[in-house]
C-alpha cells in the first residue's frame, strides 16, 4: 500500500479506522512513518530554540537547537540561516551534533572510578568523587610542592602534576582552568592548542 | 586569523598550503568558492591531491616537511622579479633597517650556533640603532647590511631547480605558483594564505608560519581586507584556551609566564615590558604593567594590594629556560616525575605522538583525572591493548561533563570573534559544566587546606573563587565579565569617571595600580560598561560592505575585526585599494574597521604612528631575531626523512629541534627498514583522535575504520590491492589496517631520487567502535619544533608490507 502526502493528510482524519485495517493484514507502516513525522513536527511546533555554535572546528558555524519543552530533551540541531558565516550551512560533523546529545547511548552520565589494579568502572557520587580527587591533588601537591629550585631562588611550584585541556570547553571553563591550575602551582599545564 | 572568514570572499588569489580545508574546514571553503566565483584564482600546495585541490585553478605536489624551501623560492621569485609592493615593504616592514655587522649565516648555520647546548646565542641578530636609539635605515634598501639586501642574498640559494630537488614539485608548477601568487604584490590585489595543521605538525613549524608572513608583507598582503595569514585552527575553542592560557609558557592574554629570576612583580614587568626610543611607535605593550596588575586582581580580588606586590608571589615560577610543553610533561610522566593527571576534554593517549611511549606513562601515575562527554582510549587506558589491569595501579576518575550543545558560554573562532552560545537542554544524568567541576575540586582543596594547612597554601586560599550563582551552579557570566574586568573603585581617565563595580569598557582603560581587575586584557571590552554581553550580539549592519558585521558577536581586540589594518592606507590614509576600503582617514577620523589605534596617518609628523603597534619598531619584521632557529627561516629536512644531503647546506637537519633521547624515542634516517615518507591528516566526518565522534553512528558509518592511502605505483611496488590488510610501521610502532590504493597520492621525483609518500588519518582508537583498528600516533615521533613544541606528525619514515 502507497500512501503519498496528500493522500495521507486526507486519511489522517480516519486514522482509527486506518488502523483496524492493519489487523486484515494490510501494510500501515507508511501510515505510522507519516503520524510520527507529524508527531514531530508538532514537537518542533512547541520546542524551544535556542541558538549555539559548533562544538567541532574553528569555522564558528551558528547552530539552532530544539528542545522538547515536554521531557526537556534535544530534538533537533540544524544550521541557523541568521549566522553570517555559515548561513545555515554545516558539515557533516556539524550536521550531526543532535547525537552529541542525550540521545546518544553512548554518553557518560555517571561518575565513574577505577580502582588500584582493578579490571572495572564503580559508579561513584559527585561527592564522593570531588572529597576523593581533592585529597589526592592535595597529597601529591604536598609531598611534590617545590618552594626554592637548585638556585636557591623561590618558585612556588608543584611539578609532580600536570593538567591537560581543554580547546574544547568554553572560555569562562579555560579561565576557570588556567586559575586552578595556578592557584595549585602547576607548571606543566598544555593542551590541543599545539598538537 | 589576521583577517576572518567571511573576508577570504576578498581575495584574488588564494594560497591554501597545509591545509585541505575543503574537507577539514569545510564551511570556510564556501567563502573561497564564493571568491572564485568573482574571478579569484585558487592555488593548492599539497602532498596530496584531495578535494580542496579539485576545486583549485592550480595544484603543485609538495614533499611533507619542505614547505620553507618552496616558499623561500617564492621570496627570491619575488625579490628578484621585484614583484614587491615596494611602498608597503619600505614603510611598514623592517626591510630598510640595518642589520648588525657581526651577524652572519653560514652554510646552515646562523652565528652564535653553539653545537653543545645545541642553542643560539642571539647576541649577533640585533638592529643597529643610532645615538638616540632608533634603528638606522636606508630607505633606498641598497645598503648591502640592510635587511631587505640581507633577505635577497639568504634566498639566493633558493633557485627553482635547487627547490624542486627539495620539494619534488616540477620546476614548471613551481614558477606557475610564485607568478600567480606573486600578481597580489600591487595595491589593488590582495593575496590570502589559508593554512592548518599541515604547517604546524612540524619541527619547523614556527619558521613554516613566519615563511608565509615575509612573503605576505613582500606583497603588502597583511592587514589589508582580503589578505592575511589566515590559521585555520581545528578546535572549537583553540583560540579561546589559547588566550586564557592553558599553557605552560604564559600567563591569558599572552603575557609571559612568570621565571625563577624574576623574583618581584616590578622585575617580571621591567623584564617581559618592550622599550622604544623611537616616539612614532606606538610599542602597545608598553601596556604591559596594566595587563600583568588587573590579571592578579582578577585572580586574588581584595587579597591583591600593593603591599603585597599583588600577590606575584604566589604565582609559580618556571626556572629560566624551563620548557614544560606537552612533549616534556609527557617524557616527565614516562621518567615517573609526575603522579598526578588532570585531563579535561582531551584524549593524549590518542592524540599525541608516539602513543606507545604516552601510554606507559599513564601507567606511571598515581591518579589521573578525566572529565569528557565520552569515555576514550585516555581514560580506559588500563584496558587497552597490551595493558594487564592487575598491574596498573592507577586510580581512575572519569567524570561526566555537558556537550558543547548544553552549555551557556563562550567560545572564540578562528577569526577572534568571541561568540555567546545558550543551554539547549539540561545534560543528561549526572553530568555537569566543566565549570561546576572546577570550582568543586577548587572549592574543595581550599577547605582542606583551611582545615589542614599543607605546603604554600596561599595561591589556594587567596583565590576569588565566587562564580556561582544563587542555587550554587557555575556562572558562565560572572566568569565572562571577570575575564572582561571591573573597575575596582571610581576612576576618572579624562573627562570620564567610572564608578567602582562598571565593567571596563576597552582595555586602553585598565590601570597598573590595582583600581581595575582584567581576567584577559584582550577580553577586555567584550562587555559594555553597563554590563551588556556583547558577544551575544547577533545584529547583522554592515556599514562598510565588506562582511565585518561589527555588531555581530564581538572580536578582540576590541572590535577589531582585520588587524594591523592601518597597513591598509598609505602614509596620507588613503586606502591602497578604493575597491574595498577597509580604512580611511576622512575629515580627521578613521572610517571603516576599528582602527589599530586612534592615531592620525604618518604623514602626520608628530602624531602619526607606525602600523604594526605590538612591535616596538613599530614596523613588521622580515628580520625577526626573536625565534630560537634563526632570524631567516632555513630550509632543513625533517627529523626522520628520505634525502640524505641537503642541497642547501650541510646542515641536514634543525640544529635546535627538539628532541627526546629516553629508550620509546626511536628514530630512523634514511633506513631502508623504513623507506616511505608517511604524513597524517584527519577527515570531513571525523574529528582529531576521533574520541567525539567514532561514538556517532551517523559519522562511523561514513568512516568505520583505519587505512593508509598508498599510490598506484607503491601499491604496484609492493604488491598490494586496494583493500588488501597491510600493516605500517615506523621504528616507533605498528599498525594493521586496510590499504586504499589511489591516485590522490604520486610518487615525488626529488631530483631524480623517486621518494614514495604515504598518509594515514588519525581518527581511530581501540576503544571504539570495536574493530575499527588504533591511532595512527603508534608510529609518529616524539619531536617538536623549536620554538613552541609542536610535534612532527606530518613527515616521518615507515614500512608498508602486505600482511
Amino acid at each position: 500500500m502507497k500512501v503519498t502526502r496528500r493522500d495521507f493528510l486526507v486519511k489522517s482524519s480516519t486514522l482509527v479506522g486506518g488502523l483496524a485495517l492493519s489487523s486484515l493484514g494490510i501494510d500501515l507502516s507508511p501510515v505510522i512513518a507519516y503520524a510520527e513525522e507529524m508527531k514531530k513536527i508538532d514537537k518542533v511546533k512547541s520546542a524551544r530554540q535556542t541558538t549555539s555554535i559548533c562544538c567541532y572546528c574553528a569555522v564558528g558555524c551558528g547552530l539552532i537547537a530544539s528542545m522538547d519543552t515536554k521531557t526537556g530533551k534535544i530534538i533537533n540541531v540544524e544550521g541557523d540561516p541568521e549566522h553570517p558565516i555559515s548561513e545555515g550551512t554545516l558539515c557533516a560533523k556539524g550536521a550531526g551534533t543532535y547525537q552529541t546529545s542525550a540521545a546518544n547511548e553512548h554518553r557518560l552520565t555517571k561518575v565513574l572510578y577505577r580502582a588500584p589494579n582493578s579490571d572495572k568502572w564503580q559508579n561513584k557520587s559527585w561527592d564522593w568523587a570531588i572529597t576523593e580527587i581533592a585529597k589526592r591533588i592535595k597529597k601529591t601537591r604536598d609531598t611534590g610542592f617545590i618552594e626554592k629550585n637548585s638556585k636557591d631562588q623561590v618558585v612556588n611550584r608543584t611539578e609532580n602534576i600536570a593538567h591537560m585541556g581543554s580547546s574544547n570547553v568554553d572560555n569562562e571553563e579555560c579561565w576557570l582552568i588556567t586559575a586552578m591550575a595556578r592557584s595549585m602551582g602547576l607548571v606543566f599545564i598544555d593542551h590541543q592548542a599545539r598538537v | 586569523m589576521t583577517n576572518h572568514w567571511i573576508d577570504i570572499q576578498h581575495s584574488d588569489v588564494i594560497l591554501i598550503q597545509g591545509s585541505n580545508a575543503a574537507e577539514n574546514h569545510p564551511i570556510s571553503f564556501k567563502w573561497v568558492m564564493r571568491a572564485r566565483e568573482k574571478g579569484a584564482k585558487l592555488i593548492h600546495v599539497d602532498p596530496r591531491f584531495t578535494r580542496t585541490s579539485s576545486k583549485a585553478d592550480f595544484y603543485a605536489p609538495l614533499r611533507s616537511g619542505t614547505d620553507i624551501a618552496f616558499l623561500g623560492g617564492m621570496i627570491k621569485y619575488i625579490l628578484e622579479n621585484e614583484k614587491y609592493f615596494k611602498d608597503y615593504v619600505v614603510n611598514y616592514t623592517n626591510a630598510p633597517f640595518l642589520v648588525n655587522d657581526k651577524f652572519e649565516f653560514n652554510d646552515g648555520l646562523f652565528s652564535g650556533y653553539d653545537p653543545g647546548t645545541r642553542k643560539y646565542d642571539k647576541a649577533t641578530w640585533t638592529i643597529n640603532k643610532d645615538a638616540n636609539g632608533i634603528a638606522e635605515k636606508d630607505f633606498t634598501l641598497q645598503n648591502p647590511r640592510c635587511v631587505f639586501q640581507l633577505l635577497k642574498k639568504h634566498y639566493s640559494r633558493y633557485d627553482m631547480e635547487t627547490v624542486s630537488k627539495i620539494t619534488g614539485t616540477p620546476e614548471k608548477d613551481l614558477q606557475t605558483v610564485y607568478e600567480m601568487y606573486s600578481s597580489t604584490g600591487v595595491p589593488d590585489k590582495a593575496g590570502t594564505v589559508m593554512y592548518a595543521l599541515g604547517q604546524t605538525h612540524h619541527t619547523s613549524a614556527v619558521q613554516n608560519i613566519r615563511t608565509l608572513c615575509m612573503v605576505q608583507l613582500l606583497l603588502g598582503n597583511i592587514g589589508i581586507c582580503g589578505g592575511g595569514v589566515n590559521a585555520m585552527r581545528g578546535e572549537p575553542n583553540v583560540q579561546g584556551s589559547t588566550d586564557f592560557a592553558i599553557l605552560s609558557g604564559y600567563l591569558p592574554g599572552y603575557l609571559a609566564a612568570p621565571r625563577a629570576s624574576l623574583p618581584t612583580l616590578e622585575d617580571y614587568v621591567k623584564k617581559n615590558t618592550p622599550k622604544t626610543s623611537d616616539p612614532r611607535s606606538a610599542n602597545w605593550w608598553q601596556n604591559y604593567p596594566k595587563y600583568a596588575t588587573s590579571l592578579l586582581k582578577a585572580w586574588y580580588g581584595d587579597k591583591a594590594t600593593k603591599e603585597n606586590d599583588f600577590g606575584y608571589s604566589w604565582v609559580p615560577k618556571l626556572d629560566d629556560g624551563q620548557d614544560a610543553n606537552i612533549l616534556n610533561m609527557i617524557d616527565n610522566m614516562y621518567e615517573k616525575k609526575i603522579k598526578g593527571l588532570i585531563c579535561i576534554a582531551q584524549n593524549p593517549a590518542g592524540s599525541l605522538p608516539n602513543s606507545n611511549k604516552v601510554r606507559e606513562g599513564l601507567t606511571n601515575l598515581d591518579w589521573t583525572v578525566h572529565v569528557n562527554i565520552f569515555n576514550n582510549e585516555t581514560a580506559s587506558f588500563w584496558k587497552g591493548p597490551g595493558m594487564d589491569p592487575k598491574k596498573i595501579k592507577t586510580e581512575v576518575f572519569l567524570l561526566p561533563a555537558a556537550a558543547s550543545i548544553e552549555k551557556q558560554g563562550s567560545v572564540a573562532n578562528s577569526g577572534r570573534w568571541v561568540q555567546w552560545k545558550y543551554e539547549a537542554a539540561k545534560a543528561p544524568g549526572d553530568c555537569l559544566y566543566t565549570g561546576d567541576i572546577v570550582i568543586r575540586i577548587v572549592s574543595k582543596l581550599k577547605e582542606l587546606y583551611k582545615k589542614e594547612k599543607g605546603a604554600f597554601p596561599d595561591p589556594i586560599l587567596n583565590l576569588k573563587w565566587d562564580y556561582t550563582d544563587d542555587k550554587g551552579r557555575f556562572d558562565p557570566v560572572k566568569v565572562a565579565k571577570t575575564t572582561n574586568g571591573y573597575f575596582l573603585e571610581d576612576v576618572t581617565i579624562g573627562d570620564k569617571t567610572y564608578k567602582k563595580g562598571d565593567c571596563v569598557p576597552g582595555f586602553a582603560n585598565l590601570q597598573a595600580d590595582g583600581r581595575t581587575s582584567s581576567g584577559c586584557w584582550i577580553s577586555c571590552g567584550s562587555f559594555a560598561q553597563d554590563g551588556t554581553n556583547l558577544m551575544a550580539r547577533r545584529k547583522k549592519d554592515d556599514p562598510t560592505g565588506l562582511g565585518l558585521y561589527p555588531q555581530w558577536s564581538w572580536a578582540w581586540p576590541v572590535n577589531r575585526r582585520i588587524i594591523y589594518n592601518r597597513a591598509s592606507v598609505d602614509l596620507n590614509g588613503k586606502p591602497y585599494n578604493p575597491k574595498r576600503a577597509l580604512l580611511a582617514w576622512v575629515d580627521g577620523k578613521w572610517v571603516g574597521d576599528v582602527p589599530d589605534g586612534p592615531w592620525p596617518p604618518m604623514s602626520d609628523m608628530e602624531k602619526g604612528k607606525y602600523p604594526f603597534i605590538m612591535k616596538p619598531d613599530g614596523v613588521s619584521s622580515l628580520f625577526g631575531p626573536g625565534l630560537a632557529d634563526g632570524p631567516f627561516p632555513e630550509h632543513y629536512e625533517p627529523l626522520e626523512g628520505p634525502i640524505e644531503k641537503n642541497p642547501l647546506s650541510s646542515q641536514l637537519k634543525n640544529p635546535v629541534m627538539k628532541i627526546f633521547t629516553g629508550p620509546c624515542d626511536k628514530f630512523s634516517g634514511c633506513d631502508p627498514k623504513y623507506p616511505f615518507v608517511m604524513t597524517t591528516y584527519s577527515s570531513t566526518e571525523h574529528w582529531c583522535s576521533g574520541a567525539l565522534t567514532r561514538w556517532q553512528s551517523w559519522l562511523t558509518e561514513a568512516q568505520p575504520q583505519v587505512y593508509v592511502e598508498i599510490s598506484e605505483e607503491l601499491a604496484q611496488l609492493r604488491g598490494i590491492k586496494n583493500g588488501d590488510k597491510v600493516k605500517v610501521e615506523s621504528a616507533r610502532g605498528s599498525l594493521p589496517c586496510v590499504a586504499m590504493v589511489t591516485t590522490r597520492l604520486r610518487p615525488f621525483n626529488c631530483g631524480g631520487q623517486t621518494v614514495h609518500l604515504v598518509g594515514m588519518t588519525f581518527n581511530y582508537g581501540w576503544l571504539f567502535p570495536e574493530d575499527c583498528g588504533d591511532t595512527a600516533n603508534l608510529l609518529t615521533p616524539t619531536a617538536g619544533d623549536a620554538n613552541v613544541g609542536t610535534p612532527e606528525y606530518k613527515a616521518f619514515m615507515v614500512n608498508v608490507t602486505k600482511v
